[in-house]
C-alpha cells in the first residue's frame, strides 16, 4: 500500500503531470466557477484542477448508475483504482465493462453517482477532449484507427501536444517527437508499416496501432478494452509485457475475456456482474469465490 | 495546376487586349468575363471542397455565403453610382427612391468606401458562418441533419432578401453598376482586370486551403471526417476545429461572390436559391472530392457544360445536371480527379511492367 502512495506522489511530481496552458486552466476554472451549486465562490482555486492522489486512488467511482431504456447497465457501482496500479476487470458479456469506460471518458452520461480523477477532478463535468487532456487515454474494444491516415500519422495525431486549433495548424514535428514516434513504432512492431494506410492493416495490427496511439498520448490513466482479441499467442505475450512495463508510472485498467492473459498480468482482479462489483481480489481469491464460480467462471 | 492557372491568367488578357479583333486568336471580352465568372465559381468550389472533402461537412448552403459576399460588393457598387442613377439622387440608390425612402438605412452607411465593403465581404459571411457553426457543431449536429439546416439557412435568407423592407432591392436585387474604384465596369481593361483578380484570388485561396489540408490541422480534419468520436477521445476539440475551418471556408465563398458580382453586373436573391448550393456540390462531386484541384476542374467543366446546354437546350439543363451527377456517382466515385489518378497509376504500372520485361 505504501508503495502505491509513493507511486502516487511520483505521478504528482512528474513535470508533465499537469501541463495545461494558462488559458485552458483559466477556462476550466471559469467553467467550474459557473457551476450552479458553487455560485458564491467566484474563483475556484487552480489547485482544484490538480490531480491529487495523496490518498492512494487515482480513480474514484461511487454509487454510479446508468440505464438504457430501463435496463440497468451500471447498478450502484463502486470502483477504485490506485495510482500506479494495473487492474484487470473481468465479467460476462453485457456486465457493463465497456459502459463503465464510456462513462469515465465522457462518452456516456450517467443517471447518478460520481466519478473523480484523483480527489478533486470531477470527470462528469468535463467533455471528452478535456478528459483526454487531463491524462486519461483509452483503447476501444473495437479497434478504431484513422483508416485513411498512415500508421505514422495516426501516432502523430494521438501524440501529447497542444491540441488547440491554431497551435495544431502551425505544428511542426520536432526531432524529439519524431524519435518518440519511431520508438513507439518499434514497440508496437509496425516500423516497416509506418507509411501504410492504417485501413489496410490486419485486425491484430490495428490493435497494436491503437495501443501505440495510447502510448503516444502518454496518459496517467490508461483504459484498455480487450487488447488481445484477435492476437496470436506471441503477440499476447508481448502485450502482457508491455502492460506490465507501464504499471508504476501509469495506472492501467484492462478489460479482458482471455483468462490466461488475465492470469499472466493480474495483481488485482475485479469481477463485474450486472453492472456492479461481484468480487475483487487476487486472481486466486476471485477464482475460488463461490459467487464468481457460479455466475462466471463456472459456466 | 497553379502553373496552368497562371498561364491562363496571362495568356487570356494578352489575347484579348493585344490581338486585334477578327484575328482567329482574339479572345472576346464576353469570353474573358465568362471565364472570369468560372474562376469565381472555382474558388467557391474550393471552399466547399475544404469542408466537404476534408472535414466531412456536406454544406448545402454555401451559396448563401457566396451571395452575402456578392451583396456586400453590390452595395459598394450601388453607392458608386452616385447621382448617375435614373432618379439622380446623390446618395440614395434608385430602388430606395422608388420606395420613397427618405434616408439611407444604417447598414448602408460606409459602403461608399471600398475598404469597408471589402472588409464586409469576408466579415459578414464569416460572422454568419461562425454563429451558425458554433451553434450547430457544439450541439453536435452532423450528417444529413446538418445538410438540411444549411439548406434552410440559405432558403431563409433568400426569402428575407426578396422582401423590399430588408433594404437590399427586393427581388430586383442590386444592378446598373457603373464603376468600381473609378474604373468603368464596361471597359475591356476593367473586365480583364477583374478576370486577373479572380485568377489571383483563386490561386491564393487554393494555396491557403492546400496549406491547411497539408498541416497537422488538415490531418485532424480528415480524422474528424473519418472518425469524429475517436478524434475527441484523443483530445481534439472537434467543435472548434469545425467552426474554424467552416468559417474560413465561408469567407472564401464571400470573396468569390464579391468578384462574381462586378463581372455579371447584378446580384439578386436568386443567388440564395437552395438549388444553387446543391449545384455547386455537384461541381465538386464531378471534379472529385478532397483534392482541391478537382473542385476547380469540376466547377469549370460543369459550368462550361451549363453555358453550352442552356444555349442549345434551355429546358434540358436540370436533367443534364441530374444525369451527370448520377453518372459520376455510379462510374466515377472519385470524380475527374480520380480518373486522372487512375490513368497515371495505370501508366506507371505499364512502365514498371515494360521495365521488368
Ligand atoms: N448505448 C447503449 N444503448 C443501449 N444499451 C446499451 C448501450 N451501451 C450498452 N448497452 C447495454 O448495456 C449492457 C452492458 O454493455 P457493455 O458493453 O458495457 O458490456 P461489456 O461488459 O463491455 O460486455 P462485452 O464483454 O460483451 O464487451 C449490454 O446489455 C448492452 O446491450
Ligand atoms: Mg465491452
Amino acid at each position: 500500500m505504501s508503495q502505491m502512495v509513493d507511486n502516487g506522489r511520483d505521478l504528482l511530481h512528474r513535470d508533465r503531470a499537469f501541463d495545461f496552458s494558462a488559458q485552458q486552466r483559466a477556462w476550466l476554472q471559469f467553467k467550474e466557477s459557473m457551476r450552479r451549486d458553487r455560485t458564491f465562490d467566484f474563483m475556484v482555486k487552480a489547485k482544484d484542477l490538480e490531480l491529487d492522489v495523496s490518498h492512494g486512488p487515482i480513480l474514484y467511482i461511487e454509487d454510479l448508475n446508468v440505464s438504457f431504456d430501463g435496463f440497468k447497465a451500471i447498478d450502484h457501482l463502486n470502483f477504485y483504482v490506485d495510482a500506479g496500479e494495473l487492474r484487470c476487470v473481468i465479467g460476462a458479456n453485457g456486465a457493463g465493462k465497456t459502459t463503465m469506460m464510456d462513462i469515465i471518458t465522457g462518452k456516456t452520461r450517467p443517471d447518478s453517482g460520481s466519478v473523480y480523477f484523483g480527489q478533486k477532478i470531477d470527470l462528469l463535468r468535463l467533455t471528452e477532449p478535456e478528459i483526454a487532456e487531463i491524462g486519461i487515454g483509452r483503447k476501444f474494444q473495437k479497434p478504431t484507427v484513422f483508416e485513411h491516415h498512415t500508421v505514422f500519422e495516426n501516432l502523430e495525431l494521438a501524440m501529447a501536444a497542444d491540441k488547440r486549433v491554431f497551435p495544431t495548424l502551425l505544428a511542426r514535428l520536432t526531432a524529439a517527437q519524431r524519435e518518440r514516434i519511431d520508438e513507439v513504432l518499434e514497440t508496437i512492431g509496425l516500423t516497416e508499416h509506418a507509411r501504410r494506410e492504417a485501413g489496410s492493416l490486419s485486425h491484430g495490427q490495428k490493435q497494436w496501432l491503437e495501443i501505440g496511439m495510447l502510448l503516444m498520448q502518454d496518459p496517467l490513466l490508461l483504459l484498455v478494452d480487450e487488447p488481445v482479441a484477435g492476437m496470436t499467442h506471441q503477440e499476447m505475450d508481448r502485450t502482457a509485457e508491455l502492460l506490465l512495463s507501464l504499471q508504476g508510472k501509469h495506472s492501467v485498467v484492462v478489460v479482458e475475456h482471455d483468462m490466461d492473459f488475465v492470469r499472466s498480468i493480474a495483481r488485482r482482479v475485479t469481477v463485474l456482474h450486472q453492472g456492479s462489483v461481484l468480487a475483487e481480489g487476487s486472481m486466486d481469491q476471485v477464482q475460488n469465490d463461490p459467487r464468481v464460480v457460479e455466475v462466471y467462471l463456472g459456466e | 495546376m497553379l502553373g496552368l492557372l497562371l498561364a491562363v491568367a496571362v495568356v487570356v488578357p494578352v489575347l484579348n487586349l493585344a490581338v486585334p479583333e477578327g484575328h482567329p486568336l482574339h479572345v472576346s471580352t464576353y469570353t474573358v468575363t465568362l471565364l472570369g465568372k468560372y474562376l469565381t465559381y472555382a474558388l467557391l468550389a474550393v471552399a466547399v471542397d475544404l469542408v466537404w472533402g476534408y472535414l466531412g461537412i456536406l454544406s448545402l448552403g454555401h451559396g448563401a455565403f457566396f451571395a452575402l459576399g456578392g451583396y456586400a460588393m453590390g452595395m459598394y457598387l450601388m453607392r458608386q453610382i452616385g447621382d448617375r442613377g435614373v432618379y439622380g439622387d446623390p446618395v440614395l440608390p434608385d430602388f430606395m427612391v422608388f420606395l420613397d425612402w427618405q434616408a439611407l438605412p444604417w447598414f448602408w452607411h460606409g459602403f461608399d468606401m471600398f475598404w469597408l465593403a471589402a472588409l464586409m465581404v469576408v466579415l459578414v459571411p464569416g460572422a454568419l458562418a461562425f454563429v451558425f457553426g458554433w451553434l450547430a457543431f457544439r450541439s453536435r449536429v452532423t450528417g444529413v441533419y446538418l445538410s438540411i439546416i444549411t439548406q434552410a439557412l440559405t432558403y431563409a435568407l433568400m426569402l428575407a432578401f426578396f422582401r423590399n423592407e430588408m433594404g437590399f432591392g427586393g427581388n430586383n436585387g442590386l444592378t446598373d453598376f457603373k464603376d468600381m474604384l473609378g474604373f468603368n465596369l464596361q471597359a475591356d481593361s476593367t473586365r480583364v482586370g477583374l478576370f486577373v483578380a479572380s485568377a489571383v484570388a483563386l490561386a491564393l485561396g487554393y494555396l491557403a486551403c492546400r496549406w491547411i489540408v497539408t498541416s497537422k490541422l488538415g490531418r485532424v480534419a480528415v480524422a474528424i471526417r473519418d472518425a469524429e468520436a475517436r478524434t475527441r477521445f484523443i483530445g481534439y476539440r472537434v467543435d472548434r476545429v469545425k467552426v474554424a475551418i467552416w468559417t474560413f471556408s465561408a469567407m472564401l465563398a464571400g470573396i468569390a461572390g464579391a468578384l462574381y458580382v462586378p463581372q455579371v453586373g447584378i446580384i439578386n436573391p436568386g443567388e440564395f436559391s437552395p438549388l444553387n448550393s446543391i449545384e455547386l456540390v455537384v461541381w465538386v462531386a464531378v471534379g472529385g472530392r478532397a483534392t482541391l484541384y478537382g473542385a476547380v476542374i469540376g466547377a469549370i467543366v460543369v459550368n462550361y457544360g451549363k453555358t453550352y446546354f442552356t444555349g442549345a437546350f434551355p429546358e434540358a439543363w436540370l436533367f443534364a445536371l441530374g444525369g451527370l451527377f448520377v453518372l459520376v456517382t455510379l462510374f466515377l466515385p472519385q470524380g475527374i480527379a480520380g480518373l486522372f489518378r487512375q490513368l497515371k497509376r495505370r501508366r506507371s504500372g505499364a512502365a514498371a511492367q515494360s521495365a521488368a520485361a
